[in-house]
């Protein structure tokens, strides 16, 4: 696997999905929340791109955006092109949406409870989708559901046809989720916070599993998270959010290795090792992130920021590269010398 | 840790949960048993770490140990108080020099208390103090202590966020100046840049008090960081135990070494050129667990006797527990 690490496996793919300065905001009582703040990228095909940052940074959102996921009203998707093999999701109507979702892209998220049925039996669920999708009719239906019951490890799925979601735990839920996610062959998987509810040997069988599929049909994967551990082992290329903004993407080991923004630079001293021992307090960050309440003014980071400069606070940086291998951050300042970029 | 005796004492600590059939006439048919004999020792101003995935019995050894679940056998003691046979006074004052921080935040704080309400209500209990004016004094220090500001006192939990309802937590568990702190993994609900936070104002705090804590947790990495000793559990049982550096660099038990790989290490290259254990199925069910070693099903070295025979709590090397035959 070091090698695909050197390689930069999809270096000649072509663009999958391409996003292009897409905005989201809520309209709540409360006021507008500024959830996703123009934010560009793109996945290659086959790749996986991991989408890191805390709760509330827009990780989410900006994914259910452009599946055309989020309720609207109160979600406004204020601007952007979404891009997919050429053809912008965000200008679908929602029955062209429909043959979009689940053929082409499908999304797993967190909780594997609550996003099956309940009342309906496993195998009822994954048939579901082919034949609505694909028309099959019941019977090939079951047996293309039972392959695939099989190839996401469930021993015996003949059997394990008719029962339901309570039968299963926790890590087979989250199994038959991929299964259904993976019923029309999608080109792309967008997996939310896929293992954060289960146990680190599960997480372990989940990310294997998910790789393992990948690397057979050649699905490219966004893949969101706010555990740098797991992103370290399973993406090509990494984007790190906050408060709605991109500020750094870069490859997994350039990201890893020389974090730019002093975000991803303080995020990563606040991880202990599990691998190293002890030999410091960890570093926090002072402070929260901001209230996604008000109109962004500045760099977002700005005020939890060490290495804070006056531009910080009235501009707010775009993403620029630095240095080559498409690194880019969104910041004003050089973190290793604190001098202005 | 010093020559004085050790703090807290566990021996043989047992909670099964009855099972019942039945709506009028309940039958008990069967018992969980979630904690299914524990035996260690914590010494004074020490991090015990209790790790072990969801189900193992974690959670209710924390609980049942403080008394908030009647034990179903066995005994702790805490500082010389028999817990199990205490009652009134000495109870109240296990109490006060035991006390507890839940996991969740938002659940573990009354919505409709101000922060004083909650962080006095200790002080109230126990008599600490004997005027209002002196148990405002009393709050606001140790609002100070936890780092939130003395002028939001009158505020309630909604209006703060994950990390500052969990500094409340810390303040009133602090209120009764406690000696030993049951932390029930208290930053797993919190945002990385939350949890650096809490970890280091608990070890602040620990340095400042000479605080005890039981620290129980599914974040390895964090463990390792924060807990002196570390005990691994499984299904209700001890499946090793040691000093964090021993148990981290030589684990003894193949289910501690398992869980050891799966942490996922945030360094691609070092990530991907480690070798992962990955264990088949999930942790089976408490009510009916696997015979001999409660492991063997899903253990890579299980032969006959594994099936056969409960292996041992013994030292393997000096301060180095396991219950394994293959050690």
């Amino acid at each position: 696997m070091l090698s695909t690490l050197e390689a930069g496996r999809c270096e000649s793919m072509g663009t999958l999905l391409d996003v292009k300065d897409l905005k989201t905001r809520f309209h709540t009582p409360e006021g507008t929340v500024y959830a996703v703040n123009g934010i560009s990228f793109h996945v290659k095909e086959g790749e996986t791109l991991a989408v890191v940052g805390e709760s509330g940074c827009g990780k989410s959102v900006s994914m259910l955006s452009i599946l055309q996921l989020i309720l609207v009203p109160p979600g406004e998707i204020a601007g952007g092109q979404a891009l997919y093999r050429g053809v912008d999701l965000l200008k679908k109507s929602e029955s062209e949406m429909e043959a979009i979702r689940g053929q082409e892209v499908a999304m797993i998220f967190q909780d594997p409870m609550t996003s099956l049925n309940p009342v309906l039996s496993i195998g009822r669920q994954i048939s579901e989708t082919l034949r609505t999708h694909k028309g099959m009719d019941q019977k090939e239906a079951n047996r293309r559901t039972i392959e695939l019951l099989e190839m996401v490890g469930i021993s015996d799925p003949a059997h394990r046809l008719g029962d339901y979601p309570h039968q299963f735990s926790g890590g087979m839920r989250q199994r038959v989720m991929i299964a259904i996610a993976l019923a029309c062959n999608p080109s792309l998987l967008i997996a939310d916070e896929p293992t954060t509810a289960l146990d680190v040997t599960i997480q372990a069988q989940i990310v294997e599993l998910v790789t393992k599929i990948r690397d057979q049909v050649h699905m490219a994967v966004i893949w969101i998270t706010h555990d740098l551990g797991v992103v370290a082992g399973i993406a090509d290329r990494v984007m790190v959010m906050y408060a709605g903004f991109i500020v750094e993407e870069a490859s997994v080991v350039e990201l890893y290795e020389n974090p730019c923004h002093p975000y991803t630079s303080a995020l990563l001293g606040a991880l202990p090792r599990v691998d190293r021992r002890r030999d410091h307090r960890l570093k926090s960050i002072p402070g929260a992130p901001p209230s996604l309440l008000v109109e962004p003014h500045g760099c977002p980071f700005s005020a939890r920021c060490e290495v804070v400069i006056d531009r910080c606070k009235t501009d707010n940086p775009l993403l620029t590269p630095v240095g080559q291998d498409h690194h880019n951050i969104a910041c004003w300042v050089d973190i290793n010398t604190g001098a202005p970029r | 840790m010093n020559g004085s005796p050790p703090l807290v004492i566990v021996d043989n600590l047992t909670k099964h949960f009855p099972v019942t059939r039945g709506i009028i006439i309940q039958r008990k048919v069967g018992a969980v048993r979630a904690v299914d004999g524990i035996s260690f020792t914590i010494d004074q101003g020490e991090t015990l770490g209790l790790v072990g995935e969801s189900g193992c019995g974690k959670t209710t050894a924390g609980r049942t140990l403080l008394g908030l679940y009647p034990a179903t056998a066995g005994t702790v003691t805490i500082d010389g108080h028999n817990i199990r046979s205490a009652k009134g006074r000495e109870m109240l004052l296990i109490r006060r020099i035991a006390q507890m921080i839940f996991q969740d935040p938002y659940a573990s704080l009354n919505p409709r208390w101000t922060v004083h309400s909650i962080i006095s209500e200790p002080l109230r209990v126990h008599h600490l103090f004997k005027t209002e004016a002196e148990r405002v004094e009393r709050v606001q220090e140790l609002m100070g202590l936890v780092g939130l500001s003395g002028r939001l006192i009158n505020r309630f939990p909604h209006e703060f966020s994950g990390g500052q309802r969990q500094r409340i937590g810390v303040a009133r568990a602090l209120a009764s100046d406690p000696r030993f702190i049951v932390c029930d993994e208290p930053i797993s609900a919190l945002d990385v840049s939350i949890q650096a936070q809490v970890v280091n104002l608990l070890e602040d705090l620990q340095d400042r008090f000479g605080l005890t804590y039981l620290f129980i947790a599914h974040d390895l990495s964090m463990v390792r960081h924060i807990c002196d000793r570390v005990a691994v559990m499984y299904l209700g049982l001890m499946a090793e135990l040691a000093d964090r550096n021993e148990l981290y660099e030589h684990p003894l038990h193949p289910y501690t070494i398992a869980l050891l790989s799966a942490v996922p290490v945030p360094d691609p290259r070092k990530d991907r050129a480690r070798r992962r254990i990955i264990l088949a199925g999930d942790v089976p069910s408490p009510i009916n667990p696997p015979s001999g070693c409660r492991f063997h099903p899903r253990c890579p070295l299980a032969d006959q006797q594994c099936s056969d025979e409960v292996p041992e709590w013994r030292l393997a090397a000096p301060s180095h527990w396991v219950a394994c035959h293959k050690v």
